[in-house]
């Protein structure tokens, strides 16, 4: 994983979305040697600004893209971290600015009590803690307007294909019927 | 804990501060303080592990905390976020 890897991915995620990554070098720099740090030790690419608990199933919301980028760059015009930024701040007419934690205050606690519970003796790390399947809340959501499906436990504010908003994601009950 | 000391010519308020290695906002607070030449300490809490990392979270979580930076302001008060309006006011600082 080389630092050039990160930026391209982070690149190719911008233009493909419709955004651009900061225009500031430096800290875009920072931002990009941060989520380099995070896939190294936890296996992913978590937000660099926010703690990790180690848990991929509790991390999984805060996994760059993260879940809260679509609507901070609509909201305030860059992301939590700042790495994403709408063309605004891009262009220069407004800064990024350090923003409101948009995580729902509930998956804070979860994952910060996962990592305070974790044994001393062990590092944080992806392999020593396991996800419990039969904890996860998560269901599966489709998008009402293009058919794409998602197994969490919120469906997404976005959708990541064809951009519809989330309230068109509907929860999808599948009913097996064999045949008699 | 690696508590790292910064020196400043401020010590009006004890300023310590839970940061991120990895947080690009965390470290503007950094040099937020020591430009305001602010006596302040921190710690890196990513780079914690065991039973001190864990005594870092439970204070924050005392706190209702998961955010970073946080700055504790004389034991009392937390600012949460590179809020510079905020730590400005926090500090009595113009």
């Amino acid at each position: 994983m080389t630092l050039e890897h990160v930026g391209r991915r982070a690149e190719s995620d911008a233009r493909s979305r419709g955004y651009h990554l900061n225009p500031d070098e430096n800290f875009l720099k920072d931002l990009l040697e941060g989520l380099k740090k995070n896939e190294e030790r936890y296996g992913y690419p978590s937000c660099p600004c926010r703690l990790a608990s180690g848990n991929f199933e509790l991390d999984r919301d805060i996994i760059c893209p993260c879940d809260y980028r679509d609507p901070d760059v609509e909201e305030f015009g860059n992301c939590f971290c700042g790495l994403y930024v709408s063309k605004d701040v891009f262009e220069g007419r407004m800064p990024a600015m350090s923003i409101p934690e948009r995580r729902p205050f509930e998956k804070q606690t979860r994952a910060a009590n996962m990592s305070m519970e974790a044994p001393s003796s062990q590092p944080l790390a992806v392999s020593t803690v396991t996800a419990e399947p039969a904890k996860t809340k998560a269901k599966l959501w489709y998008c009402r307007q293009c058919g794409y499906v998602v197994f969490r436990e919120e469906p997404p504010y976005v959708c990541p294909i064809c951009k519809a908003k989330r309230e068109f994601f509907a929860d999808l009950r599948i009913e097996i019927h064999s045949p008699k | 804990m690696n508590v790292v000391k910064v020196q400043g010519g401020n010590k009006n308020h004890k300023v310590f501060m839970y940061a991120l290695s990895t947080c690009v906002w965390c470290k503007r607070t950094k040099q937020f303080l020591k430009d305001k030449d602010i006596d302040h300490e921190y710690v890196d809490v990513d780079l914690e592990s065991g039973e001190e990392r864990r005594k870092i979270e439970r204070e924050l979580a005392s706190r209702e905390c998961y955010v970073y930076p946080a700055l504790l302001i004389d034991g009392r008060r937390l600012v949460k976020g590179f809020n510079v309006e905020e730590i400005k006011e926090a500090l009595g600082l113009r």
